[in-house]
């Protein structure tokens, strides 16, 4: 007995020493393991999800190879690490992935009590409802008594709180931990409702026995800014994480397309010299190459092709632009110049 | 030579003595072992404070914001705090814990006593029933359990009206819930009541019966006072009131649900089941191995003295088996409750899926949420384990 508490204590003593170090430098980790460990969501067709032969797709995966590209010059030196909501962040904290990008809702807890910080937001989004469509129901404001199937430890299983709080209605809430279960749960019946993030709603309708029988139901009860997620300590590697995601913006905002990247770099835009590499030294000054965002934009694209390719008009989710166009076209996406 | 005689035995060194070696090696172990405790909290504290990750028990008092949906003291998302939280999700881990070991006694006892019938189909189900549930995971018969709870059951818009107040549907069973008056309170005292007053009539029958040899039906005599002295007090207390003591909240349809009334949920039922049919096919076997440890003679020598095979097996087998059942049957009830933290697969509200699943992902606060909910079960298990013990005393042979 007294061996195996000394045993266990020099784990944990050596564990946690060992978290206090990959703190710093994520990046030389990353570079001197060849491999990026990507924290993903095995389970949510259109952000991530690997299909029959294991390869991982999905626009938060597209993020994770982008991430790849601009380190290695090839987007498939990602390990991705399957993680449900309830283990995320506690495997980001422990240094188990370098970077997690599952569909994460950026908070002011989040960010400032978990150690964490959100560089970015790949994806504008909002809670919603769904519902069978033999209940008869229009309106959220309707489901007065329902049961309502949700994930553990997300902000929309807070949100579903507020939400029949502030409109003063009752509600069962069934909580489970991964959103497969939670979402076979409403299958079977359990539930009236199903709650997640919009995307998520579109998403889990196609695994349903049979899609056509549920509607989305219009009401939108809460912001939900989805983006990727890293440690607080590490300046550097957020860095990294926030310019990937501004560089995929602003090769869509200037027209730079996976297809069109190898002209681009005899353009004479200043604004694309400098975004490719070819003007300035931008790309050392994050840690990497000058030819960073050609990386990416070479492997994976712009944010535009790998939003329609994974969750647009490409996709079986057919979601709309929305609040995730560019600025420029009413939209939220805004990525930061280079310059 | 009387120098020698008086000469006190050479005095070794202590450096010698095995005693104090024994005692000084024992203290560098303690203080070896104190030290890496010491440095492991100091280190995840620092290390916790550098990584800008919150720490400390204060997020205890802070309001929860999720909602549970079976609780057995008042909660709600707005006013209860991550402790109150924690207090749903543990007495939900009791509860199931408590009715599971329950009902798992009984159906182990039935099961392994009938795998030693003489009736030929009597043994061979219950072995049967033994080997498949004691070699197949009890995650997989959770899985199995809540889809068969649930996939059969209608929807509450087709619940099956038992009467009474009673549907079932696949949101659960809903049954009326009592409402207590003023007066209420007599109903449980009387209940109370009959329990002593049938103690008291067991002790006195048996010493009429150790006198005289004459019996008296404590059993029937108790069920009437344990049963009817609650019943004639209802019932007089409705007459001179005139009002019911207890009323009841019918649960009625509506939309979605049945409002009102009491539920049992599918979750509650299918951990139950699960739990129960598994470690009843645990405590089965430790039965039949404590019936198998008490000689043959034993049961000859009862039936010699004219004894029936169910007074044999009451009055002489089983309380001497008990002994050599008791000690492992400590360890399936404690394994039991270890094993109820799996509800965290089909949704219900234990202390590890609420405190280890939600709380801990709102506040992030790993280290201490693990230490707390570690401390729980380990006190649950020691709590049990010293009331087993205390049990084993008392049942134990009495040396002389």
């Amino acid at each position: 007995m007294k061996k195996a508490l000394v045993t266990i204590a020099i784990g944990l003593a050596a564990s946690v020493a060992a978290t206090a170090a990959s703190a710093q430098a994520t990046l030389n980790a990353v570079k001197q393991r060849g491999t990026l460990q990507c924290g993903a969501n095995p389970s949510l067709a259109g952000f991530g999800v690997p299909d029959a032969q294991g390869n991982w797709t999905g626009l938060d995966v597209e993020f994770c190879r982008a991430i790849s590209a601009a380190i290695f010059n090839d987007p498939n030196k990602v390990r991705f690490i399957p993680l449900s909501a309830k283990d995320r962040f506690t495997a980001l904290q422990s240094g188990e992935i370098d970077v997690l990008v599952r569909n994460s809702t950026a908070t002011m807890s989040r960010d400032t009590s978990l150690g964490l910080d959100f560089p970015a937001i790949n994806y504008f989004d909002g809670q919603g409802f769904m519902v069978r469509k033999t209940l008869g129901v229009a309106s959220a404001k309707e489901l007065s008594g329902a049961s309502v199937c949700t994930q553990q430890g997300t902000t929309t299983e807070l949100n579903l709180a507020d939400f029949f709080r502030a409109n003063n209605l009752k509600y069962e809430v069934v909580a489970f931990a991964t959103a497969d279960e939670t979402f076979k749960a409403y299958d079977a019946g359990r539930c009236d409702a199903f709650t997640t993030d919009a995307s998520g709603l579109y998403a889990e309708r196609l695994k349903a026995t049979n899609p056509d029988d549920h509607i989305v139901l219009p009401e939108i009860i809460s912001k939900e800014p989805l983006g990727p997620v890293v440690r607080h300590a590490d300046n550097q590697w957020g860095d990294i994480v926030r310019w990937t995601h501004f560089a995929m913006l602003n090769a869509e905002e200037l027209g730079i397309t996976k297809a069109n990247v190898d002209q681009m770099l005899k353009s004479d835009n200043p604004e694309i010299k400098r975004l490719l590499g070819t003007e300035g030294k931008y790309g050392e000054a994050i840690g990497l190459t000058n030819d960073w965002a050609y990386r990416i934009i070479k492997h994976v694209g712009n944010y535009g092709e790998s939003f329609e390719r994974n969750v647009g008009q490409g996709s079986r989710l057919k979601i709309q632009r929305g609040q995730n166009a560019l600025w420029t076209k009413g939209g939220l996406q805004y990525g930061l110049p280079v310059r | 030579m009387a120098s020698a005689a008086n000469q006190a035995p050479a005095k070794a060194s202590l450096f010698y003595d095995p005693k104090v070696r024994g005692i000084f090696f024992q203290a560098i172990l303690v203080l070896v072992i104190g030290f890496l405790f010491y440095e492991a909290i100091t280190n995840a504290v620092s290390n916790l404070r550098a990584a800008g990750i919150a720490s400390g028990f204060g997020f205890l008092t802070n309001p929860a914001g999720f909602d549970i949906n079976q609780q057995l003291i008042p909660y709600s998302s707005s006013g209860s705090t991550y402790r109150e939280a924690f207090v749903v999700g543990l007495l939900n881990t009791l509860l199931v814990a408590v009715i599971g070991i329950f009902f798992a006694t009984i159906l182990g006892f039935i099961v392994g006593i009938a795998r030693l019938s003489t009736n030929w189909i009597v043994a061979k189900v219950s072995m049967v029933y033994v080997e498949i549930v004691r070699n197949l995971p009890l995650l997989l018969q959770l899985f199995f359990w809540y889809n068969a709870v649930l996939a059969p059951l209608p929807s509450p818009r087709q619940s099956i009206n038992f009467g009474a107040g009673f549907y079932l549907n696949n949101r659960g069973l809903s049954l009326p819930k009592p409402i207590l008056n003023d007066t209420a309170w007599l109903i449980p005292f009387a209940f109370l009541a009959g329990i002593v007053l049938t103690l008291l009539f067991r002790a006195w029958a048996r010493r009429v019966q150790e006198a005289t040899g004459r019996q008296y039906p404590v059993g029937l005599v108790g069920l009437g006072a344990i049963l009817g002295l609650p019943i004639v007090i209802w019932l007089v207390l409705a007459a001179i009131g005139g009002t019911n003591p207890i009323t009841f909240d019918i649960p009625e349809q509506q939309r979605f649900n049945l409002r009102g009334g009491m539920q049992v949920f599918p979750e509650f039922v299918a951990l139950l089941l699960g739990l129960v049919t598994y470690t009843a096919g645990f405590i089965a076997e430790v039965v039949r191995a404590g019936i198998l440890a008490v000689s043959r003679g034993q049961t000859e020598a009862s039936y010699a003295l004219g004894l029936k095979p169910s007074h044999t097996l009451r009055l002489v087998i089983v309380p001497q088996a008990m002994r050599v059942i008791i000690p492992p049957l400590t360890s399936q009830y404690l394994n039991l409750t270890k094993n109820s933290s799996l509800a965290v697969a089909i949704g219900y509200p234990d202390l590890v899926q609420v405190f280890m699943g939600t709380v801990l992902n709102q506040t992030g606060q790993a280290v201490e949420v693990v230490a707390i909910t570690m401390a729980v079960y380990l006190t649950i298990s020691l709590i049990t384990s010293a009331i087993m013990n205390i049990y084993n005393r008392r049942v134990a042979i009495v040396e002389r």
